[in-house]
């Protein structure tokens, strides 16, 4: 049972794009460990840590590729979820800084101290211990999507309404996120980190590792979201989409299968977004910005939705242009940002891998159908078998 | 006409003063209406009778503001929702015909099959040879054993609609609610639809509701006509047709 629905995610795109992830994990590293600094191949730490922030950014456009390209759920909103990821992580590795603050208190992190707070307030319990950080990593983000998917699938918020209501979760969190009584490093956010389970998250052999982790954790994630895809509940989930009420009256619960696909999601996200913040060294509230979350559609429309690889090419493609705009024509990018989703609509409405793959399955289409005008091949013509 | 009392104990489907209204409008107005299992009933009516909104009500998309809806005398059909409904064994064909273009034919079978449809247990299915049995016999039932591997999307109207029905008996259910199975269809089209529908009814009930009195002739059973949310006339095509109420509201218009 377990093994059938393991060996179903195999599908041979999804196969090569995890093989192309994992040589990645393997020879980015080594290109940057073991090259010499001026080898025409040496990948140099900066850029290494700038492609495992994309590759979490390709994690992330993954996770709503579920829930939007399968499920017809459009979140506005899952930028949140990376988010509270981000800050669990964060949450760990200010921990991790002990006495060597600014302030050098070994019980509180700076900010704390700054706002003259005695002690520890009781959430940020146990995010000393890596183990449960990386819980709270995925249940943190799942327990939101639990809580908020509970109500508004119940309740049938669908279409605009239910993206409106995602877009409203991650502003009204950016705004509480900013306060500092809440907690977590109001507008300045946690930073300054020091050590990774004991190594420094400076060194350029954890910048290697962390790169690696974000290249493994992508090709699972992918894997789980292949194997859910092509099972019979991936069938459901497409139902859903493009006939809810269909799936409704076949005795389906359609709150379920939406409520876990979001969950699902939503732990993506949250892995994102944990791999994400030691690699760029700060998390903010500035993450759970509307805008952030919906450049993550855009970056899933551009690559194609609903097609689980298409998410990962086009969420390196804009990052990698937008790193090129940015540093060449910064007040450009975000007019070539919209310039490019009004294009991909007009242009590519099934974005770069949905348009590749829909021209071969035209191209085989035509083949069939000629094959068969010319009397041979395997099929036979539709009137005839009718007949 | 069977008084409701002398029906009651033997109904598969028992509505009783059953009232809804929209915003003042009155859809269904005390209706009362019983099928019996293996029965195939025709409905016939003037827009806006109602007929849409009966089964709204028996497949728990609309809740009624007043009245009794029993499922096999004893399910009080008012409490549940869709999914429920469905579970029970009462299989609903929407008017527009309603499959999932982006699947296969045999994929539309495979998700309409009457197995479990949790989360889990739906993630690890695995298609036994019983269900590769079920669905080819369902298959050849709706005459598409041919265009099986077809995404749906590319299917004709007419084949739409056998595919829906299609679903609907690899659902299992005791009860087929079908709206409108032949709006749209050539006449050989109607004429096999006659056939698969009475082919169907041998083994359970079967509700239609059509405006083609050509059809509803040809199936050839008892016919209830609506109007303004109740019961207007009951019985054989040609009473039903005779009735003057029914003409006044219905065929004369």
């Amino acid at each position: 049972m377990m093994s059938a629905f393991i060996f179903r995610a195999l599908k041979s795109h999804i196969l090569a794009t995890v093989v192309v992830i994992l040589a990645a994990a393997v020879l980015v590293p080594a290109s940057n460990l073991l090259l010499p600094a001026d080898h025409a191949l040496h990948i140099p730490t900066y850029v290494m840590s700038l492609m495992g922030k994309y590759l979490c950014y390709a994690l992330l456009a993954l996770a709503l590729d579920l829930v939007w390209g399968y499920c017809g759920i459009l979140s506005l909103g899952h930028g949140a979820f990376f988010a509270f990821g981000g800050y669990a992580m964060g949450m760990y590795l200010m921990r991790q800084i002990g006495s060597r603050g600014v302030y050098g208190n070994p019980d509180l992190p700076d900010f704390m101290v700054f706002l003259n707070w005695k002690e520890l307030p009781w959430f940020w319990y146990g995010f000393d211990f890596f183990p449960f950080a990386m819980l709270m990593v995925l249940f943190v983000p799942g327990l939101l999507a639990f809580v908020f998917g509970w109500f508004a699938f119940r309740s049938r918020v669908n279409g605009v309404y239910l993206s409106i209501i995602t877009q409203a979760m991650t502003y009204a969190l950016m705004l509480s996120f900013f306060r500092n009584d809440m907690g977590f490093g109001g507008n300045n956010g946690l930073t300054d980190y020091k050590e990774i389970v004991g190594f420094s998250v400076q060194a350029g052999g954890t910048r290697a590792v962390l790169f690696a982790m974000s290249a493994l954790m992508l090709a699972l994630c992918l894997l789980i979201a292949s194997a859910i895809v092509n099972s019979k509940f991936g069938k459901v989930l497409v139902g859903v989409r493009d006939a809810e009420s269909r799936v409704r009256f076949l005795g389906f619960r359609v709150e379920n299968i939406k409520l876990f696909t979001f969950v699902v999601s939503a732990m993506f996200a949250g892995i994102a977004g944990a791999l994400f913040v030691p690699q760029v060294g700060i998390i903010n509230p500035g993450e759970f910005a509307p805008a952030n979350s919906i450049e993550v559609v855009v970056w899933t429309a551009v690559g194609g939705r609903g097609t689980l690889i298409g998410p990962i090419i086009g969420a390196v493609l804009v990052n990698a242009g937008k790193s090129y705009f940015t540093g060449a024509f910064p007040e450009l990018w975000l007019f070539a940002l919209g310039g490019l989703f009004i294009a991909v609509t007009l242009f590519l409405p099934k974005g770069i891998v949905g348009t590749i793959q829909g021209g071969f399955s035209t191209r085989k289409a035509i083949k069939v159908a000629s094959d068969a005008e010319k009397g041979r091949g395997d099929v036979t013509p539709i009137a005839q078998a009718a007949e | 006409m069977n008084t409701i009392a002398e029906t009651r104990s033997k109904s598969l489907l028992y509505l009783e003063d059953v009232s809804v209204s929209f915003d003042g409008f009155k859809a269904l107005n005390s209706l009362s209406f019983v099928v019996e299992p293996g029965e195939l009933r025709a409905i016939i009516g003037p827009n806006g009778a109602g007929k849409t909104t009966m089964m709204d009500i028996i497949t728990g998309k609309t809740r009624p503001d007043t009245g009794r809806v029993l499922f096999e005398d004893e399910i009080d059909l008012t409490k549940k929702d869709e999914a429920d409904i469905a579970q029970l064994g009462i299989g609903r064909k929407f008017q527009k015909p309603t499959v999932f273009e982006s699947h296969t034919v045999w994929d539309n079978l495979e998700l309409a099959l009457n197995r479990p449809r949790g989360v889990f247990s739906t993630l690890f299915y695995k298609l036994s040879a019983d269900d590769t049995v079920r669905i080819e016999e369902i298959l050849d039932t709706i005459r598409m054993t041919h265009r099986r591997n077809e995404l749906a999307a590319n299917l004709s109207h007419g084949q739409k609609q056998w595919l829906e029905i299609g679903m609907l008996l690899a659902q299992e259910p005791k009860l087929l609610l079908v709206d409108e199975p032949v709006a749209g269809m050539t006449d050989a089209e109607t004429a096999e639809t006659a056939v698969l529908l009475r082919e169907i009814a041998k083994s359970r009930s079967v509700v239609v509701v059509e405006h083609d009195m050509g059809f509803i002739r040809e199936l050839g059973v008892k016919v209830t006509c609506l109007a303004e949310g109740s019961v207007l006339a009951e019985g054989s095509i040609d009473f039903v047709s005779n009735d003057p109420k029914v003409i006044e509201n219905y065929l004369g218009r």
